[in-house]
């Protein structure tokens, strides 16, 4: 590897992460328009032209505030929580292919920082690990109502991985690989996996609610019942990383929907559109073309939350282990058994 | 090779920590960290497939059913159980007689004999694959009934006898 390369992936990575920054910043913002549009308030409008700067003006709130540890906690666990939560957030970005590789010279930068041929499995490895931060800030805190909500959400992540698990397995039948950069490829010209998975992609989308702990399923956290949940006893910038976390992990997971199933970066016409601007913007429009795809996940989540009352902690778990898995098994029965006899 | 000592060193290191942390949570998140220690073990090996399976299964799955488990029981000094002095000695003797075994049987089996994979990239998820599904059709088979009955049996467990009455509150 030279030195450039080096840098072009240093570069890559730096970018990205203040990207899903960024992204997640203005989600808390685009969170509170979209519910106050669907409650007809006006939402935050004093900071700034619409209420613009309120991101700003809630982080450096959070930065401010008093750090409060509590006398009964474990201090070091305490801290591990949110930073372990963050964490787990910020490195799911490394296998999802942004765009297509772009050409300058003769120099091939791909807009992906790894193609591991394991992509969809690491995904999966960080989400399966995303529920320690969540575990261990509840245990640290030594409150009832936070441990209840560690709880809820360890059994949560690990009833709903069995089903996002399986509704991978049927997409890997159709795609054959687990490289998340060959699948954004294969999808090229309306071949999409959406059409072919219909059931797989419905029934991921509702594990991705599950895992990021969005309503309906935002059990752990649940205000009615658990006080705070899990973050009970949590103050200033470390409350303020488990929210920014779980903002980050929609963006992630919304990528990771839009990788899989609804075709990446590719969109129709792409062929003509490359030829006609060059192998520098064209790459530019399918990243942008990515992007909005993301941004319209990130709505599809925040137009739930805001419509969709939560469930009962035993409807959670119904629905996780008598529908949503023998759903996916089904569908991989039937996905196997179209593919033999296609073939 | 460093790479190798130096992840040796740690996982050995996190796993001393496993059965000396006083807090049972502790010690569990020790364990955490010696199954990650573990999955780079394999990377370094190449097995990307088993290191990544390792990571979901053992760090993401059943570890958290450990912390779950250990959660909801009552930690606090006054319910651990206080085992006899005669037990305590006997654990020692027992722990010493496994040492010598252990460190005998070691010394018999010589210096290590490292074995190199015909195929260096067996460990991709594909050749890993052709394989199991080839040559080891069959264990794998036998190995998915195991599992099974295993479910069915914690199932059988979970569920009430459907002879006794019904309690109604």
């Amino acid at each position: 590897m030279e030195l450039t390369d080096i840098a072009i992936k240093f570069g890559l990575i730096i970018v990205i992460f203040l990207i899903s920054l960024v992204v997640a910043m203005y989600s808390t913002y685009a969170e509170r328009k979209i519910a106050a549009f669907f409650q007809d308030r006006m939402g935050p409008n004093r900071a700034g032209p619409g209420g613009m700067f309120q991101p700003l003006a809630d982080g450096m709130k959070m930065f401010m505030k008093e750090e409060i540890i509590p006398t009964n906690a474990t201090p070091f666990l305490f801290i591990v929580g949110p930073s372990l939560a963050i964490l787990t957030a910020c490195i799911g970005s490394a296998v999802i292919p942004w765009g297509q590789n772009f050409v300058i010279g003769d120099k091939i930068i791909p807009l992906q920082v790894t193609d591991i041929n394991v992509g969809i499995l690491y995904i999966f490895g960080v989400v399966s690990l995303g529920v320690y931060g969540v575990m261990i800030g509840g245990w640290a805190s030594n409150n009832k109502y936070s441990l209840l909500g560690a709880i809820r959400a360890a059994s949560q992540n690990i009833s709903y991985e069995i089903s996002m698990g399986l509704s991978i397995i049927a997409l890997l039948l159709v795609t054959g690989t687990l490289s998340l950069g060959e699948i954004a490829q294969q999808q090229h010209g309306w071949h999409w996996n959406v059409i072919y998975q219909p059931v797989g992609f419905i029934l991921f989308l509702v594990c991705a609610f599950a895992e990021t702990n969005r309503t309906p399923f935002d059990l752990p956290e649940c205000e009615t019942e658990l006080v705070g949940g899990y973050h009970t006893e949590y103050s200033s910038m470390k409350l303020g990383f488990y929210l920014f976390a779980e903002y980050i992990n929609m963006f992630i997971s919304s990528a990771v929907m839009a990788t899989l199933y609804w075709g990446g970066y590719n969109y129709p016409g792409m062929d003509w559109v490359t030829a006609h601007v060059g192998p520098v913007i064209g790459p530019l429009i399918g990243t942008a073309v990515f992007f909005a795809k993301i941004f319209a996940f990130i709505f599809f989540f925040m137009w739930v939350r805001w419509t969709i009352p939560r469930f009962r902690y035993d409807q959670l778990m119904d629905l996780g282990w008598k529908i949503l898995i023998p759903l996916a098994i089904a569908n991989i029965v039937v996905t196997g058994i179209v593919i033999t006899l296609l073939n | 090779m460093s790479t190798f000592y130096f992840i040796a060193f740690l996982s050995i290191f996190f796993s001393i920590l496993v059965i000396s942390a006083k807090n049972p949570v502790h010690s569990i998140l020790y364990l955490i960290l010696t199954f990650f220690t573990f999955t780079i073990h394999y990377i370094l090996m190449n097995a990307q497939f088993l290191a990544i399976v390792n990571f979901i299964v053992y760090m993401g799955a059943i570890l958290v059913l450990f912390l779950y488990t250990l959660m909801l029981i009552n930690l606090n000094k006054e319910s651990e159980p206080v085992k006899p002095f005669m037990v305590k000695i006997a654990a020692v003797f027992g722990g010493g007689i496994l040492a010598v075994a252990l460190v005998s049987s070691l010394k018999s089996l010589g210096v290590s004999d490292p074995v190199v994979l015909k195929n260096p990239e067996l460990g991709l998820v594909k050749n890993l694959g052709k394989v199991l599904f080839n040559e080891f059709l069959l264990p794998f088979e036998v190995s998915s009934v195991l599992l099974l009955s295993a479910m069915v049996g914690a199932v059988l467990l979970a569920t009430k006898d459907p002879k006794e009455p019904k309690v109604t509150i």
